[in-house]
């Protein structure tokens, strides 16, 4: 019987089964940031300990910076008293940190990938739940908790339980208009958000097999938001060609090397799964989400549910949902008002992404009374998207441009809804209140979607608003 | 780090599906380079409005005051890794939770602080919330020996992953004294294994 990425790569890296039946599990790469880290660093030194492995350790800074101006001291100083504590535990430890006048500053899920730290085989820790990201790569990637960071900095291991593994295809094609985030927006509309507790989710099948890296990262991305802590893709030729001369990416003869071992940590042709889902690609309409929950979505030509037609609990979740959404039963998705659109996060700011808005954006204005952002995931994003012109575009077309950072993904700095703003998100949690207000309303979408909406001044389907694939309004 | 067998004291439930951490102890209050004073935190945009003035919710009820055990519904503790959540629950005063399912981030988080998470049936947990709610000073007690929770005449047996138990049991959740043992094996480990940047490593 053949064997998963996931059971070869735990194998790789289990130290020892510990007396409590948990695995001491050994992670290559360590990345932490500012907001997650400081406790752990003080624990550490309570104890007298040291980072063990600072060359598997690297730090950015991206929740709390401000993406407008970013001259220090930050006008917030509580922002400004975490970066500078990040600062000195880097100094102290000699840990490797992509700092703000680096020119390597970003998301931590974006730099991980861009410098070529993600590589296929790694375990991958760090202390915020969007790890899993990293998977599009084929590591195992999770988000651990502070006390964990500790862990990781003073051992390199931390203890954990081994997951099961679901495997999910998605056959056949997409069609045009659908994007990565609707498939993942998809599978978490129809395995809910706690259908992947316990599991790691591998994906397959035509289409992904077909996506590019980016693509693939959001979904792995978002593998948490159905649940699942950890979400992978068997690495191929598209996963080496992007690593291929990255700064951390094995160079000169390592590489053929390293190329060879990756192949062989891809799931066996016949391992086993301890469960299969199958989802055929055409049958994915564009998807933004209705609720409080990135479960709670519809197709963009569906409408809101109505609470009566569903048996309780979930009638309740509907009903608390649409009030906190301010939407009425059985209304249409296309045409709810929107005050904010926001391009940014670690699931869909990565190049790729604003390339293909900026392909279609050309030409049109964000509507009047629509605050329009894009936030590049990082500083390298932000300069190739600037030397293509692809900035200009979104300048032009009325979205603000800014510096790289997590942004209004979670308003742990000064971009955040006012009052009961409706945003169109390209982020990944509509949480009540994830947005910086406590009744500000988040509608997922892929990053068109959220273009289009902009340009709209309500949700509408961008595969109309821009004639994608022959349609048009 | 003191042995966990029996948690006892009074509960207050939190009703609702996948209560995310965002709404456990929202991002604002992650600006901190501690965990102290958190617990003020807590539920912080659902007890209060804009103004910091009280809303109706069971933290805010008086009844439950000086409950050391939280009653929750399935999915409790999904998105975000902060550990904060846990944190704030702990500095809070609570001691366990009783639910029908956790998020394994907040449920890994909240075992390594020695905040105890059992699952129950929902049918269970649903008349155990309708008890307190009805009597709030019904004690609780939370057996992790027997796996059992017994409340007013009542009781119901418990879930928690084996290790997990045994962790609690042996007073040995924070696994950090035990993973340092590994030394020798953590050394060979990073020899053997490639690193970003390096050469020659694979």
């Amino acid at each position: 019987m053949g064997k998963t990425l996931y059971e070869k790569v735990w194998e790789a890296h289990t130290v020892r089964e510990l007396p409590d039946g948990r695995t001491q599990l050994f992670i290559d790469l360590h990345l932490i940031h500012e907001v997650t880290s400081p406790q752990a660093f003080a624990m550490l030194k309570e104890r007298g300990l040291k980072v063990r492995f600072p060359d598997r350790t690297f730090a950015t800074v991206d929740h709390i910076v401000p993406t407008e101006d970013q001259r220090e001291p930050f006008g917030d100083p509580l922002a400004q008293t975490m970066l500078s504590a990040l600062r000195e535990n880097v100094r102290e430890h000699g840990i490797t940190f992509f700092d703000l006048g680096s020119g390597r500053q970003g998301i931590v899920h974006v730099v991980g990938p861009e410098q070529g730290l993600t590589q296929p085989g790694f375990t991958i820790a760090c202390g915020d739940s969007h790890t899993s990201t990293h998977g599009a790569f084929g590591a195992i990637a999770f988000g651990i908790g502070t006390t964990q960071v500790r862990d990781v900095l003073a051992t390199q291991t931390v203890a954990v339980n081994k997951l099961k593994v679901r495997r999910i295809n998605v056959h056949g094609r997409l069609q045009p208009g659908v994007y990565a985030k609707d498939v993942i927006l998809h599978i978490i509309r129809r395995l809910g958000v706690k259908g992947g507790l316990g599991y790691a989710y591998e994906y397959g099948g035509e289409v992904i097999e077909r996506m590019d890296m980016e693509s693939r990262m959001t979904i792995a991305n978002m593998s948490i938001e159905g649940g699942a802590r950890v979400g992978y893709m068997n690495p191929d030729e598209t996963t080496f060609e992007y690593l291929k001369g990255r700064p951390f990416a094995p160079r000169g003869e390592d590489w053929a090397r390293a190329v060879t071992t990756w192949r062989s940590l891809a799931s066996d042709p016949d391992a086993s799964y301890d469960d299969v889902v199958d989802i055929q690609g055409e049958e994915i309409p564009p998807t933004v989400t209705w609720g409080v929950h990135p479960g709670q979505s519809a197709p963009i030509d569906g409408a809101v549910p109505d609470p009566i037609e569903f048996p309780e609990p979930e009638r309740a979740a509907i009903e608390d949902a649409l009030r906190y959404m301010k939407l009425k039963p059985g209304q249409p998705i296309k045409g709810v008002k929107v005050d904010v659109a926001f391009i940014g996060s670690c699931t869909n700011a990565r190049l790729s992404d604003l390339r293909e808005v900026a392909k279609y954006l050309k030409g049109h204005k964000v509507a009047p009374g629509v605050r329009a952002l894009v936030v590049p995931g990082s500083q390298q994003v932000a300069k190739a998207a600037e030397e293509e012109g692809i900035a200009e575009v979104f300048i032009e077309a009325g979205f603000e441009w800014r510096s790289a950072g997590c942004s209004m993904c979670l308003a742990m700095n000064p971009d955040r809804l006012e009052g009961d703003e409706l945003a169109i998100s390209s982020s990944n949690r509509n949480y009540k209140g994830r947005q910086g207000s406590p009744q500000g309303r988040t509608v997922l979408a892929s990053p068109i979607m959220v273009a289009a909406a902009a340009v709209a001044g309500e949700i509408a389907d961008a595969r109309e608003v821009f004639g994608i694939g022959g349609q048009h309004a | 780090m003191p042995k966990i067998q029996r948690i006892s004291g009074r509960g207050v439930p939190i009703p609702g599906h996948d209560i995310d951490t965002d709404r456990i102890i929202p991002a604002r209050f992650l600006k901190t380079i501690t965990f102290e004073g958190l617990g003020e935190g807590l539920f912080y945009d659902e007890r209060f409005d804009a103004e910091g003035n009280p809303k109706p919710h069971p933290l805010n009820d008086p009844r439950f005051r000086g409950a050391r055990i939280m009653v929750v519904g399935p999915g409790f503790g999904s998105g975000s890794s902060r550990e904060h959540a846990p944190q704030a629950i702990k500095r809070a005063g609570f001691d366990a939770i009783i639910g029908v399912s956790f998020a394994e981030i907040f449920f890994g988080n909240a075992t390594q602080i020695g905040l105890v998470c059992v699952r129950a049936e929902s049918d269970q947990v649903a008349r155990l919330m309708e008890a307190i709610e009805r009597t709030p000073e019904t004690l609780i007690e939370i057996d992790l020996a027997q796996m059992t929770v017994g409340y007013a005449g009542e009781g119901f047996p418990i879930q928690l992953p084996p290790a997990v138990r045994e962790a609690f049991l042996r007073g040995k959740y924070d696994p950090l004294e035990v993973l340092l043992e590994a030394e020798a094996a953590i050394e060979a480990m990073d020899k053997a294994r490639p690193k970003p940047g390096g050469q020659n490593v694979y």
